[in-house]
């Protein structure tokens, strides 16, 4: 109930900054109201389909196949699959906390969910093309070549500090 | 969809509901983050990103330039051709290289809702030390094609 009320008040602030900014500059409270409008057409054109086949998901996909594919014993094959469904799939990164929420719910480790997202932040094919195409094969492949064991390091780290905090609260 | 209702109404019917719920506990967290990224993109237009990240900017341009792209949420297709831009006229190759890696990896703007769904614990280290992996990758891609 209180989350609520703070995110309504924060609603309310950028109600208010938006008038504000129309006062000082009207051209540039416009630009604010219609990027807002034309992100969130693209937002309802994303999510509905995403969270249907994730209800799908929830439903359907026993939980023993993703702890067994993604969970804690899944090892180099838990990798894999999460660098691979992370790439396959498309859409900003707002989209892929729910599927990640719901893979962690179905017994996905935490290692395997921070790859997942990780690698769908910053690993796709047709991003890749359009990097090599404006920044050059060299900067692009040196930069993938980096962001991969990056991910790992970061995924491992941020699985020990979680459970490391775990068990600290436990005692 | 459809096979599934073919399949077994109830469970489909259970599926929607579950989307529904999901929905309901997004939807206006998604509608405050658009909102403010629709400011962010009113007030941090990508002129004065080329600015701060263009050819004088030294280890504080690389720094920034991680900031700044930690902070604005643009698509792709728009900041690949603003990168590759920047690099022509001059911009060092590590912040390029920072500006990309947190642009895509680190989001400021949409971190309650990653802590909605991951918790704040999960958010903030994750975000961190994708800010921090993202320095190096700059700092070695600067070393290694300059």
């Amino acid at each position: 109930m209180k989350k609520k009320f703070s995110s309504l008040s924060f609603l309310f602030l950028l109600l208010l900054s938006n008038i504000f900014v129309y006062f000082l500059n009207p051209k540039r409270a416009l630009v604010v109201v219609m990027t807002s409008k034309n992100y969130l057409l693209e937002m309802l054109s994303i999510l509905p389909p995403i969270l249907i086949l994730i209800g799908l998901f929830e439903i359907w996909v026993p939980k023993s196949v993703i702890e067994k594919a993604m969970g804690q014993s899944s090892g180099i094959k838990g990798i894999l699959v999460s660098f691979l469904v992370g790439t396959a799939t498309a859409g900003p990164l707002y989209v892929a906390f729910p599927i990640g929420a719901s893979l962690l719910r179905k017994g996905a480790s935490l290692f395997n969910t921070c790859i997942f997202l990780s690698v769908w932040a910053s690993i796709k094919i047709p991003m890749i093309f359009f990097e090599i195409k404006f920044l050059g094969p060299d900067f692009a492949g040196l930069r993938l070549a980096l962001t991969i064991p990056s991910i790992l390091a970061i995924s491992l780290l941020l699985d020990t500090i979680i459970k490391r905090s775990q068990k600290y609260e436990k005692v | 969809m459809f096979i599934s209702r073919l399949k077994n109404k109830e469970k489909t019917i259970n599926s929607l509901k579950v989307a529904l719920k999901f929905f309901r506990s997004m939807a206006l967290l998604v509608f405050m983050t658009i909102w403010a990224i629709g400011f962010l993109i009113a007030f941090l237009p990508p002129e004065i990103i080329s600015k701060t990240v263009g050819p004088e900017a030294g280890f504080k341009g690389v720094i920034l330039a991680a900031l700044f792209g930690a902070i604005v949420l643009i698509q792709a297709f728009i900041a690949f051709p603003l990168a590759g831009s920047l690099l022509r006229q001059g911009a060092s190759v590590s912040a390029i290289a920072a500006f990309v890696t947190t642009l895509v990896m680190v989001g400021v703007v949409t971190a309650p809702l990653e802590a909605k769904f991951f918790g704040k614990k999960f958010t903030f280290w994750r975000n961190f030390l994708s800010f921090l992996f993202a320095l190096i990758i700059a700092f070695i891609m600067g070393e290694v094609l300059s």
